[in-house]
């Protein structure tokens, strides 16, 4: 019997276990590259690609990989995968493979991915494994979107470039800076706290 | 002089917590404790100096003479997660009270984006063989900086009244972005 139906599956990864906001795992990527919306969504879907295709990989082979090398096996097929990525940014969107500078190849040490795997992939089928790794993916994206909107749009007064803030508007120019990623992101985590708190008493 | 000048920048301007965002995981994990986030910092300190001087080596003798730039990612990484565990064996046998102080911050180490950001940053700036050796030791001094003032800060703030939600992670990004603005004061101090 399964414990859990495939929605659930996929759900959880948007809020209950929002790798983000409730694991803390991937926060290098999230503080790092949401100064400008643009860049937040291109990170998470490199991301999104690199966590589906290793978690696909991971639980078609999980049976074949020694229990002691397991670990280096995945950080080989993740890495692969993010070659691919940085690769294909590079070759097609070269000025956001700019702006995200080092960070593209940092998605290799990036937590949320090698988590997934040990925890999840490596014990479920293939097809549940796809399915949590979607969630877990779309619960990155939205954060790393609500992350970069809130930045750009106090920093600069704009979302995607185009300008939704009128000229009375003096931007925030700390919001684009490293020290309002940490204060911004601090914020939006005792908010995402707050909800939790108030929708769990709401449900006892 | 360019090497003294580097060597700063490392620590105060471009520090790599607090400008690049890599280590961000043992930065908000392991500094509760002022002696553990010490520690913690040490250990990043020498694995990443290693690193630096491995990742030079590989990069400018075998990727760039080979032209095969694309492993750079899977190479490095590779190196890392092993030098790791080589560092680790090397410390039990040679310095056993190094190892009961750096514990089980070791191994986690090979997770730690600011290692694999090192290899990364250093071959992407074309440094040469010295300026990447300064520029790991910088940067894990700055590393080290940052955590033990952190964990300082965290060890006063257990005394202060917080509200409810921000209490652990939250109030510990804020306070980690007042302390990245006060290190913006020393941008300008060198231009590179």
């Amino acid at each position: 019997m399964e414990a859990k139906t495939l929605s659930s599956e996929y759900v959880k990864g948007l809020w209950d276990e929002n790798p983000v906001f409730r694991q803390l795992l991937g926060l290098c990527p999230t503080l790092a590259v949401t100064n400008a919306v643009i860049n937040g969504i291109a990170m998470g879907l490199a991301t999104t690609f690199v966590l589906l295709l290793s978690s696909l990989v991971v639980s078609l082979i999980k049976k074949v990989i020694p229990n002691q090398v397991r670990i280096a096996s995945y950080i080989v097929i993740i890495a692969s995968f993010v070659t691919v990525a940085d690769l294909f940014l590079q070759a097609f969107f070269y000025p956001i493979s700019k702006a995200l500078g080092p960070y593209v190849p940092l998605i290799v040490v990036n937590c949320v991915i090698l988590g997934r795997q040990e925890a999840f992939s490596s014990k479920n089928s293939v097809g549940r494994s796809m399915i949590d790794a979607l969630g877990m993916s779309t619960g990155f994206v939205l954060a790393l979107l609500l992350l970069s909107s809130v930045r750009e749009i106090l920093g600069a007064g704009t979302f995607l470039g185009i300008q939704v803030l009128g000229s009375w508007f003096k931007p925030w120019i700390i919001m684009l800076l490293p020290a309002g990623a940490f204060i911004a992101f601090g914020i939006l985590l005792g908010l995402a706290l707050l909800i939790e708190g108030k929708t769990k008493k709401r449900r006892a | 002089m360019e090497l003294l000048a580097l060597f700063i920048s490392a620590i105060l301007i471009n520090n790599f917590v607090l400008y690049y965002f890599l280590g961000i995981c043992p930065f908000l994990g392991v500094s509760k404790k002022l002696d553990s986030a010490l520690s913690m910092g040490l250990a990043v300190t020498f694995v990443m100096t290693i690193t630096a001087v491995m990742s030079w080596m590989i990069n400018t003798w075998i990727l760039i003479p080979y032209n095969i730039g694309y492993l750079q990612t899977v190479s490095f990484i590779l190196v890392i997660a092993s030098l790791v565990q080589l560092v680790e064996m090397f410390i039990r046998k040679m310095s056993p009270p190094l190892y009961q102080a750096l514990g089980i911050y070791l191994p986690l180490i090979t997770t730690n984006c600011a290692i694999m950001g090192l290899a990364l940053l250093a071959a992407r700036k074309d440094y040469g063989f010295f300026e990447a050796v300064v520029f790991g030791i910088g940067s894990g001094i700055g590393f080290t900086l940052a955590i033990v003032l952190m964990a300082g800060i965290r060890e006063q703030l257990d005394l202060a009244d917080v509200p409810e939600p921000l209490k652990g992670a939250g109030i510990a990004l804020i306070v980690a972005g007042i302390m990245a603005l006060a290190f913006t004061g020393f941008s300008g101090m060198i231009k590179l």
